[in-house]
């Protein structure tokens, strides 16, 4: 974990806040899976699991590679320079940063839970090593939510709905794109040989599940 | 078990002896074996009649073992009846109950209970049948690595070689060659076999479409939980076909009668099914292929006898196999008639001259089964739907492809490579060449003979085939020399299209319905085609317009005079997908019922649900349509929600709202360029709403903007909008301004939005956020805060409304919506606090005439047109300001926005309905259709009932509508007309007062 918190941030807060207790205020937090929980394990089989791995901390990024000013040094990593690239932890455990287009990107990390980092604090001080330089980072962690498929069939459940060539020669361990499953736009990120996340919207995550379940029940 | 099997030959075939199947035929219970079809069943019965024709109902037999099949069709019973399925390739399976249907289907009114999906696959090489040259070619693809996909439509392995199981291949007989190759295949951990499985589209970019069936062969409970039918969508980096050739038919007098069979398919029942069609048999054939019927049935110890309607006969080998055989073989006749309807008793057999006639008398042979033979057409269906060229070889006697399209090889008979050793060899070069072409290398193994030595041998052994397109009949005219048997058409029916002018084969097949049956003219289009030639100069053909597959590129058709045009002047029909029918259901896959869409929900859904909401649908979001309590009608409901809006404390999930955050030193011009007002010099902590045009002028967004600072700024849009806004600013920022430093960033699904609208919001708001100061000193109308909620959760909340009440919007992680609107709720609940839909918030709106974007315009609506012309800035530049100099945008009578009132104070007038001059109508009593157009002024663009004015309204846009006010208008709809008198758009609240509280 090479997420830091940025030392000044600046706050819009217009009201002076006391100090509040953030552990409480994250388990208010109801991830937008949280309720198919039971139909997720029931759905799951030894060939084909489905889980929803909450709250991770997501921040757009908008920046020209190159032209980023202290971005890619707050970050610890270099941008991804091309589709399907992931930089860092492409297994998930850690920061790693996602390419989404050549000026467009996701940074994914644990859970503020697990990091002790917020996702605010954390894209505000991306957007400060940015500077006068082109571009954005935004939070954008409860934006999409993640579910991770994994099992020896995983991948057959994903073709069903996956335009994409996911052979390990063409989609290896470690990349990750944007495309559709079925009629909804997703991440798909190799995360393992028989793990994939897969990052819908929020709006879409009861859609996703209840999709990748129906395309499970052949391997239970 | 097997007694009643008459036809079943004693010993060979691929069928389970062991495995007897039942099979319920129009409720006559018969039994087969496991490996028969439905067909080869019947044959084995002794039955070859089918069902009747379809338009002339004249007796019809099985004539194929395949999907050409043009006659014997069958409904299958089941859940779900299915309709029009060939009994020769449907599987015997057990508990299969079927019907012979009359040429037509029916379809079950009954919901298809079974399930289908869809599975996307990628290969480097994709295989297109399994016969000789494509087990070859897969075979030889796979051995270097390559990820190669198998696709057979049959339910074995083999193709033509499952017709000839004793022919030697690679020194093993066939039907143990195919066993070797496919556990070779199997073995491969790269390979996938798909039999069952039928390619019937092939799309560019080497796309492949197929669709497997899955479970119609298993047995009961094993069918559980498999779907039935699976689409298949393979993308190969590189394809072989490999997909055969079609027998055709030869068109003499009733060659309809049940008994009259293809060549090969009287060879596939007798050796792959051990089922015998004839003891008594003749076989009539233009070219060497024939004998091998004649082979098969002399074995299997039928009487045969051969008419090669060739002078010459057989070509030598052929000819001395049928010698040494001791087959009786008649030159230079052919069949010119049948005896019997409703089976073959007899056939007439004459000597026949150059242009098919009889010479001489025809004399009658008793038998029960003709096999016929008039040539072959290879199955370029799949090569043709990639617009790959054809060309009339008439050595061939057939349309064959000119040259594989790109990035695809083709290999057998599909080539018109006609026997096994050179399909194999062909198949055997174009494996090794796809998997080469997608980057993977290995000898080819084909030792045996070389391809390029197939092309040289190709016609030769192939032998010649005779072009006899008809056969004259005993009796004149062609009434019964059936071309299409599907569609019922004989070649009278072609002489009546040329009659009347057709000259092209399209106008030709949509003058006669020939090829447009379920065999998709696999059957009589060549024939047709060959008819053409027959009946046509070549002045005829040379008027063909050029374009057609096949039809030769220079200008075509002899000089007059000259000899007959060949087949190629004509051309073929074009060949589209799907190349055998494929059921709707399998198409939409899992997309059915609940999974046919996504449906958006927001993070506050569990509550809406649980607290009774009805749903509206808005675009893919349910979103709350009103909250009805025990006993509520939607009015009722709306009215109660409105009350509390204006008179107490209300509030709304307002989370679908698109959301976009904009970053860049230049992002306050880049906004100042796309909406008619400015952006520049709003202050931080500021909201503005912004209206967005497009370069017609045209309203195409609108939503309020917040600057968080110096170079940020937070949009919001229209729920139905997010996407397009979105792309809208992407593609100004990226192809027209390129040097504005500006960027944007979708995080509509980032937050979650709760209005909480009414005299009360403040003193609710004053609950959730204690640090905030919330008086209408401290908190400014359009001014936003961001704060810490008393839960801790921290908020970004807004002053704006979209009733005119004083209200609130209070922005969280989405994370966090439901339990801020649940901590809402709570503070509310001293205030009697309600929840409201998007009806309640509809009628709050147009009582203030705020348009909806979408409903209240439709693309031709300007601000101005809006009574908005405080928002187009006359200062500054922005996409669509130059089209409010037109003089169309300046016209008096264009429609502007006004709000219209019943006289009859609780009419609520239907969306849409006209409004006309009270003069206009004249004599139309709203009966039928007025004698005259009756000049619309406009129309209702929005209507409710008002809780607040105790009436009901609307708004509407009429041409010169504020001219009109106070004028009386009539409403047209629904056959009533109903007098409304118009008036300003803002019917509630004119003065502003009640935003501050």
């Amino acid at each position: 974990m090479t997420m830091t918190a940025p030392e000044d941030t600046t706050v819009e807060v217009a009201a002076h806040v006391p100090p509040v207790d953030r552990a409480r205020v994250l388990a208010l937090r109801r991830s937008p899976a949280q309720g198919l929980d039971e139909e997720m394990r029931r759905g799951s089989g030894a060939a084909a699991r489905l889980r929803e791995v909450p709250f991770l901390t997501q921040v757009a990024i908008r920046a020209t590679p190159g032209r980023d000013g202290s971005l890619t040094e707050t970050l610890g990593l270099d941008l991804p320079t091309h589709v399907g690239e992931v930089a860092g932890a492409g297994d998930g455990n850690g920061l790693a940063v996602l390419w989404l287009s050549p000026d467009e990107f996701l940074a994914v990390g644990p859970d503020e839970a697990e990091s002790g980092v917020s996702p605010e604090a954390y894209a505000g001080g991306l957007a400060e090593a940015l500077g006068s330089e082109r571009g954005q980072a935004v939070d954008v962690s409860a934006n999409r939510t993640t579910l991770e498929l994994s099992g020896s069939r995983a991948r057959s459940v994903l073709e069903k709905s996956c335009e994409l060539d996911l052979h390990p020669r063409v989609f290896p361990v470690g990349a990750a794109v944007a495309t559709l499953l079925g009629s909804t736009g997703v991440i798909l990120w190799r995360t393992g040989e028989d793990t994939w996340r897969v990052m819908p919207r929020a709006s879409f995550a009861t859609h996703v599940v209840r999709w990748l379940l129906d395309g499970m029940r052949e391997y239970r | 078990m097997a007694a009643d099997q008459t036809r079943r030959i004693d010993a060979g075939g691929a069928i389970d002896r062991s495995t007897p199947v039942e099979l319920v035929v129009d409720g006559t219970t018969l039994t087969g074996f496991a490996g028969d079809t439905v067909a080869s069943a019947l044959v084995a019965n002794g039955r070859l009649r089918v069902g009747d024709s379809i338009y002339r109902g004249r007796p019809r037999g099985i004539l194929s073992a395949g999907v050409e099949e043009p006659n014997a069709f069958v409904l299958v019973h089941g859940d779900h009846d299915e309709s029009m399925l060939p009994a020769t390739t449907l599987e015997l399976v057990p508990g299969l109950d079927v019907r012979l249907l009359d040429g037509i289907g029916v379809l079950d009114q009954k919901p298809d209970p079974a399930e289908y999906d869809k599975m996307h696959v990628h290969a480097d090489v994709a295989v297109v049948g399994a016969g000789p040259a494509g087990l070859a070619a897969a075979r030889a693809a796979a051995a270097t690595g390559a990820r190669v996909v198998l696709l057979e439509q049959d339910f074995r392995l083999g193709g033509s070689l499952l017709a000839s199981p004793a022919e030697v291949v690679e020194g093993v007989p066939a039907a143990q060659w195919v066993e070797q190759v496919r556990a070779e295949l199997e073995a491969a951990p790269e390979v996938r076999v798909l039999i069952r499985t039928t390619a019937f589209g092939s799309y560019d970019n080497n796309h492949l479409i197929a669709v497997e069936k899955r479970a119609e062969h298993l047995d009961g409970t094993a069918r559980d939980g498999i779907p039935r039918q699976r689409i298949w969508h393979v993308t190969a980096a590189q394809v072989v076909l490999a997909t055969g050739a079609f027998e055709r038919p030869i068109v003499f007098a009733d060659n309809d009668v049940p008994g009259v069979m293809l060549a090969s398919s009287v060879t596939t029942y007798v050796r792959r099914y051990a089922a015998l069609p004839g003891r008594e048999a003749v076989v009539v054939t233009t070219n060497d292929s024939g004998y091998a019927a004649a082979h098969a049935l002399l074995e299997a110890g039928a009487s045969v006898q051969v008419l090669d309607a060739r002078d010459e006969g057989a070509s030598p080998v052929v000819a001395s196999a049928a010698q040494a055989a001791g087959l009786r073989v008649r030159t230079g006749c052919a069949v010119v008639g049948i005896d019997g309807d409703a089976s073959v008793e007899g056939a007439w057999v004459a000597r026949i001259d150059a242009e098919g006639a009889l010479v001489g008398d025809a004399e009658r042979v008793v038998c029960d089964l003709v096999a016929v033979s008039g040539g072959w057409t290879p199955n370029v269906s799949l090569h043709s739907q990639r617009q790959g060229a054809l060309h009339w070889d008439d050595d061939l006697a057939g349309f064959v492809p000119t040259a594989a399209v790109r990035n695809q090889h083709l290999a057998g008979a599909v080539r018109g490579t006609y026997w096994t050793d050179g399909c194999r060899a062909e198949g055997d070069a174009a494996g090794v060449a796809a998997a080469s072409a997608a980057g993977f290398s290995a000898a080819s193994r084909s030792t045996v003979i070389g391809a390029d030595a197939v092309a040289e041998e190709r016609v030769a052994r192939a032998g010649r085939t005779r072009q006899l397109w008809v056969v004259e009949g005993r009796e004149g005219g062609y009434a019964t020399h059936f071309v299409d048997l599907q569609r019922d058409n004989t070649a009278a029916d072609v002489l009546r299209a040329t009659g009347a002018g057709m000259r092209s084969v399209e106008h030709v097949k949509r003058y006669t319905s020939i090829s447009t049956g379920v065999d998709q003219g696999r059957i009589g289009a060549v024939n047709t085609i060959g008819l053409l030639t027959r009946v046509l100069s070549g002045d005829d053909t040379r008027a063909i317009p050029p374009g057609q597959p096949g039809q030769d590129e220079t200008a075509s058709g002899p000089a007059a005079g000259a000899a007959r045009p060949t087949p190629g002047a004509i051309g073929n029909t074009t060949f589209r997908a799907p190349f055998t029918p494929v059921a709707f259901a399998a198409l939409a896959g899992r997309s059915r019922g609940d999974l046919f869409d996504a449906a958006r929900t927001t993070s506050i859904h569990p509550w809406h649900e649980a607290h009774g909401a009805l749903f509206e649908d808005v675009g893919q979001w349910k979103r709350p349509w009103y909250y009805p309590r025990p006993g509520e009608d939607i009015d009722a409901a709306v009215a109660r929600e409105c009350r509390a809006a204006r008179e107490g404390v209300a509030f709304m999930d307002a989370t679908t709202l698109g959301k976009i955050e904009i970053r860049g030193a230049d992002a306050g011009e880049f906004l100042n360029r796309l909406y008619t007002n400015a952006f520049k010099k709003l202050a931080v902590g500021k909201a503005r709403y912004g209206v967005m045009c497009k370069p017609d002028g045209m309203v195409f967004d609108d939503g309020v903007v917040l600057r968080l600072a110096e170079d940020r700024y937070f949009a919001t849009t229209t729920t139905g909008g997010a996407a397009r806004v979105l792309e809208w600013l992407e593609e100004w920022s990226q192809t027209e301004w390129p040097d504005l430093d500006v960027v944007c960033t979708s995080v509509t699904e980032q937050w979650s939005t709760i209005a909480v609208v009414g005299p009360r919001s403040r003193e609710v708001i004053a609950r959730m956020a204690p640090d905030l100061d919330v008086t209408r000193e401290g908190f400014g109308f359009m001014e936003f805060r961001e704060t810490v909620l008393a839960s801790g959760i921290p908020a970004r909340i807004c002053r704006i409304t979209f009733s005119g009440e004083l209200a609130f919007e209070i922005n969280v992680p989405t994370w966090y919506g439901l339990q801020v609107w649940e901590d809402v709720a709570e503070a509310g609940a001293d205030f009697d606090i309600t929840p409201y839909g998007t009806e309640t918030m509809h009628v709050l709106r147009a009582e203030k005439a705020y348009p909806i974007v979408g409903q209240d315009t439709d693309g031709t609506v300007t601000p101005q047109d809006l009574g908005m012309s405080w928002i187009v800035s006359t200062t500054k530049d922005f996409v669509g300001n130059r089209s409010y100099s037109r003089s169309s945008h300046r016209a008096a009578d264009r429609k502007q926005l006004v709000s219209v009132l019943p006289l009859d104070r609780s009419l609520r007038l239907p969306e849409g309905a006209q409004l006309v001059e009270p003069g206009a109508l004249g004599d139309y009593t709203g009966e039928g259709l007025p004698s005259r157009p009756i000049p619309m002024l406009g129309h209702v663009t929005s209507s409710y009932h008002s809780q607040a004015l105790g009436r009901s309204f609307g708004l509407a846009l009429v041409k010169a509508g504020r001219d009109r006010i106070g004028q009386t208008l009539i409403a047209s709809f629904e056959g009533r007309f109903a007098e409304v008198e118009v008036a300003d758009a803002v019917l509630y609240d004119k003065e502003g007062a009640r935003r501050d509280g």
